[in-house]
């Protein structure tokens, strides 16, 4: 292995330290609380930062640990789980605030916030995992770190919501275990980018290695939503605003999406993949839950379901961009787990907002919001431009390389499928919109939370504005050295080199 | 035999407990309770020196006396029994800890039970007697101190439950050491040894070989409450004392698995078939399924619990059919018997510090709410934060996420099975897992739930909750010394060794 720092155990202690600190706090010290918290984002962004400048440099950090004969705990970093790792450092430092600001006042928010943090340790795990079984560590143990945040608010439907959530994680946590045990049997243990193993065996274990690829598939599925997989996803939508957040964008979906583009490009590698055509009916089921997850949106008054059915829609993208080979499906692919993130967090935190401040949860209560909460809503809208796919937002770009793509690799019936996925987003979409700014409000209303001057809260305006101006500016600096477009696409075309 | 280092560690190690236990029987109650706890740190840390000394010197022996066997008693350490009498310690200190607490705690209400520590002392003497031990006789003398003492703490609260169960318990013990000894008689009568060296090398393959081996594997299936012998655990564990129930779960069942496992591997090789290994495995299985659906169904926290040990033990006896190889397969040839050793030894530990968590929790809960039913812990997370952490930790070590001890038995488990091709075996590990996912979520659900109705919450001292919060975590830290434990137990002889049958057919079929 390459040279042993401690720096990626780093990243993951600062979170994971906050988060057992703070469980030895008592429940009134929140001002301790809130800077434990503060303090751990921050070192996380920095840490990330750091390591990411080093990286560029040409620097390689790992660290391993032997637990038993061929069974390593292995972190190392490498692009694109760097890539992952910003990803959620970024949307964790921003996603505290707004739960300090969202969860003032409330019960049991050293439980809150002890497992908040170690379910982002859980996430920044996942992506600096440098095997398959350290993946498959992190991957359960944001199972359970997320668990007592659906289950949070404590009332019956909370609890049942946690319970679905779990049939289904624990489930998939099964079937990726038996794929991960027998793919250790038949190749030995597998670290990322290592795709020679695999290869090797091609010819000789087709059959085996088929069906641990699917088993192993539908075990990343269930966090990533893949229809039919994605049921427990609309259902948590009770846990409240963060977590929400958490779920949809920083950790738990973006889990099974990153999982599913290393399992196919750093485990098994495209060409094996190709070979065995694995990835036809990936791609057929990641396109289906595409247009399924826009057609259910369509019919939800519940402005945060709505949301969640967009996300299992949203999330396919990758899926699909992995299925296909190609430099730039692949770029859309890996490109769009920031873009996506930094959109639909917005989303959430201008629901969480409208709720917290109005009361407001159904889509048909949304009338004139847009006026009274101008930069809430002004921030959603960017997001929902760029999830329709409109230039210059985030969205755009994603979609973009995934058509181009897709025509490159002679699947034309993804543009169809994309097209129509912008169709029904816009379908929607828009009519949140159109209530939004352009009908009257039914009746005056008096926010519910002290709001000075400003529309609400202050520290649950500053997060939805940060990232509406990153999807922003994601889309409109595409271009630029540095954009997350530019280093996905500098990580494609390494993986293709591969 | 006689070239090993000698050491007065091993004689010690069974020496001290009964001398404390017997210098307790002169105080009275408060006195009684210090000499006795005093008496189980003292046992534990010279377990601990012990176990360093085998990592240093390799096995111990003492004889007893001077006199050789098979005249005298040899009693040997080496690290397959080190590492179980380190275990033994390491629980067994802790759960003294919270003992000393929780009668402290209770003593106003007459709940001090102060005959809990000559008791637990004489059963500890038996553990680490039957660890050492190198012939079949001792074994038999300490699975009766074992079994006596064990049941004797069982009623100590003197509860009509508590009796009834201790009834049935004292009833299976007997039957299961009477079938034993017979065994034992047997081999005696063929043999003319009780050395389980000179057993493994004397023996012929023969009817009368088999039927012992018949009935020892039923006695101490038994004793082991393996499925379908598993009745009169639940209720024994259930209705017995917190501290008590922590001790029968973690550390009483473990000795008759042990003497299985060396029994098996290192005597009766000659009479073993394929088919004998399948059956034991096809007893875990069912065991396994059979008792987390059981916990599922459970009312009562304690029953949760303990109908998942009936479970949990299912797991070691699956590691029997990967160690009794197929006709034609060597031992050198059968590269994942290491794995389903490691499998055995952790998923031992894992469970020994996992479930007496657990049943430290429960004994909590009863003492806060005075009683466990499921229904009623609502709000527990609010009111008792550590103790949900406890056995949220402790939970999921059972159900084997990573990365906690049962998940290192789970992982090595599913690896042998797959290595030796006996894939058939993969779903009742991974239904096990479900299900125990199942009871265990059925009972945290309910802990994030608000209160119900209004329930007193009588005050529990905080460091019982510590003890039962350390145990747990104890589950999570023995995966990361484990490249060294597995590096260690493979200098044990018997350690990763497999039955090499000969052909199909070679003893009748039935074990």
């Amino acid at each position: 292995m390459e040279t042993t720092s401690i720096l990626p155990l780093l990243i993951l202690g600062s979170s994971f330290i906050p988060g057992i600190l703070i469980l030895t706090l008592r429940e009134d010290q929140s001002a301790l609380r809130s800077f434990l918290n503060l303090f751990g984002a921050v070192a996380k962004v920095s840490l990330v930062a750091w390591v990411f400048a080093g990286t560029m440099r040409g620097e390689e950090y790992a660290f391993l640990f032997r637990l038993a004969p061929e069974l390593s705990f292995s972190l190392r970093v490498d692009q694109l789980g760097l890539f992952f790792a910003s990803l959620s450092s970024v949307l964790w430092l921003v996603t505290t605030l707004y739960a300090i600001g969202y969860l003032e006042g409330g019960k049991n928010r050293r439980r809150f916030f002890a497992f908040f943090s170690f379910c982002v340790t859980a996430a920044t795990g996942i992506a600096l995992s440098g095997n398959v079984i350290t993946f498959f560590i992190f991957y359960e143990f944001l199972t359970l770190s997320t668990y007592p945040l659906v289950v949070h608010s404590g009332t019956d439907h909370a609890v049942n919501a946690g319970r679905t959530y779990l049939w289904y994680t624990i489930g998939g946590g099964t079937v990726l275990f038996l794929g991960v045990v027998g793919l250790h049997v038949l190749a030995g243990p597998i670290y990322f980018g290592q795709t020679e193993m695999i290869a090797s065996l091609v010819s000789e274990h087709p059959t085996q290695l088929t069906i641990l690829f699917f088993l192993m598939l539908a075990g990343l599925g269930v966090k990533a939503a893949i229809f039919p997989l994605h049921g427990w996803l609309p259902i948590s939508m009770v846990a409240p605003a963060p977590v929400s957040a958490l779920l949809h964008a920083v950790a738990v979906v973006k889990a099974g999406a990153f999982g599913i583009i290393r399992l196919v490009y750093d485990v098994y590698g495209i060409d094996a993949a190709g070979q065995m055509n694995l990835l036809t009916p990936l791609a057929i089921l990641a396109a289906f839950t595409i247009l399924y997850g826009s057609v259910q949106a369509l019919f939800q008054d519940d402005f945060k379901k709505r949301l969640a059915f967009s996300t299992v829609s949203q999330l396919s993208y990758i899926g699909l961009g992995a299925a296909i080979v190609g430099v730039l499906s692949t770029t859309g692919a890996i490109v769009h787990l920031v873009h996506q993130g930094i959109m639909k967090i917005t989303m959430f935190f201008a629901a969480g907002n409208v709720a917290e401040t109005y009361g407001y949860k159904k889509i048909s209560e949304l009338n004139g919001i847009g006026r009274r909460m101008p930069l809430t809503m002004g921030a959603f809208t960017i997001a929902v431009f760029g999830m329709i796919g409109l230039p210059p937002i985030a969205g755009f770009i994603s979609k973009w390389y995934l058509g181009l793509g897709a025509v490159e690799a002679g699947s034309h019936w993804v543009v169809l499928v994309l097209l129509g996925s912008s169709a029904l987003n816009a379908a929607y979409f828009l009519p949140i919109l159109y209530r939004a700014w352009f009908c009257e409000p039914d009746h005056e209303a008096v926010p519910r939370r002290r709001t000075g001057r400003l529309e609400t809260q202050v520290l649950l305006l500053i997060p939805v504005v940060i990232t509406g101006l990153l999807s922003l500016a994601a889309g409109v600096f595409a271009a630029m050295a540095g954009s997350p477009l530019s280093i996905a696409r500098e990580i494609a075309e390494r993986l293709y080199l591969l | 035999m006689t070239d090993l280092p000698t050491s007065p560690l091993p004689a010690l190690l069974v020496g001290l407990p009964i001398l404390m236990a017997t210098l307790s029987l002169f105080f009275r109650t408060r006195g009684k309770a210090l000499v006795g706890l005093v008496g189980c740190l003292l046992t534990a840390g010279l377990s601990f020196i012990a176990f360093a000394e085998v990592t240093r010197r390799g096995t111990l022996i003492h004889i007893l006396g001077g006199w050789d066997p098979p005249l005298g008693i040899l009693l040997r350490m080496d690290p397959l029994a080190a590492v179980f009498i380190g275990m033994t310690a390491a629980v067994g200190a802790f759960i003294s800890l919270y003992a000393w607490w929780y009668f402290r705690a209770q003593e106003s209400t007459g709940g001090a039970f102060p005959l809990f520590w000559p008791l637990w002392l004489f059963l500890w003497a038996g553990l680490n007697g039957l660890f050492l031990s190198n012939d079949l006789f001792n074994l038999f003398v300490t699975i009766e101190v074992i079994g006596i003492s064990a049941v004797a703490l069982a009623v100590l609260s003197g509860k009509v439950a508590a009796l009834f169960a201790g009834l049935r318990y004292l009833l299976a013990a007997i039957a299961g050491s009477m079938a034993y000894l017979f065994g034992v008689a047997l081999l005696y009568g063929s043999t003319g040894t009780l050395d389980i060296g000179l057993l493994g090398q004397a023996l012929e393959p023969g009817p009368a070989t088999t039927f012992a081996l018949l009935v020892i594997t039923l006695g101490l299936m038994i004793k082991t409450a393996s499925f379908p012998f598993h009745f009169w655990l639940p209720p024994a564990h259930s209705s017995a004392l917190a501290p008590v129930s922590a001790l029968l779960s973690a550390l009483v069942v473990k000795g008759t698995f042990y003497i299985l496992l060396r029994l098996w591997t290192e005597v009766f090789g000659v009479s073993l078939t394929f088919a004998a290994g399948q059956l034991i495995g096809l007893a875990g299985a069912a065991a396994v399924i059979w008792g987390s659906w059981q916990a599922f169904m459970q009312t009562n926290l304690k029953l949760v619990v303990a109908h998942s040990s009936v479970a949990q033990l299912g797991y070691l006896l699956m590691i029997f059919p990967l160690l009794v190889l197929a006709p034609g397969v060597t031992a050198g040839s059968a590269d994942w018997l290491s794995s389903a050793w490691t499998a055995g030894v952790y998923q031992v530990m894992a469970h020994a510090f996992a479930k007496s968590s657990f049943f430290l929790s429960a004994g909590i809960i009863i003492m806060a709410l005075g009683h466990d039913r499921i229904e009623s812990l609502r709000d527990l997370a609010t009111r008792m934060p550590m103790t949900v952490m406890a056995m949220g930790l402790a939970g999921v070590s059972l159900i084997g996420l990573p990365p906690s001890g049962g998940f290192m038995a789970k992982w090595m488990l599913l690896k042998g099975i797959f290595l030796s091709g006996q894939w058939w075996w993969a779903p009742a590990v991974l239904a096990g897992s479900m299900l125990a996912a199942g009871y265990v979520f059925r009972i945290l659900r309910l802990a994030f739930a608000p209160a119900a109705e209004k329930q007193t919450w009588r005050p529990v001292p905080v460091a019982l909750q510590l003890v039962a919060l350390l145990l747990a975590l104890a589950s999570f830290l023995i995966v990361f010394p484990a490249d060294y434990l597995v590096q260690f137990l493979e200098s044990s002889k018997i350690f990763g060794s497999g039955v090499e049958t000969i052909v199909e057919g070679g003893g009748d079929g039935n074990y």
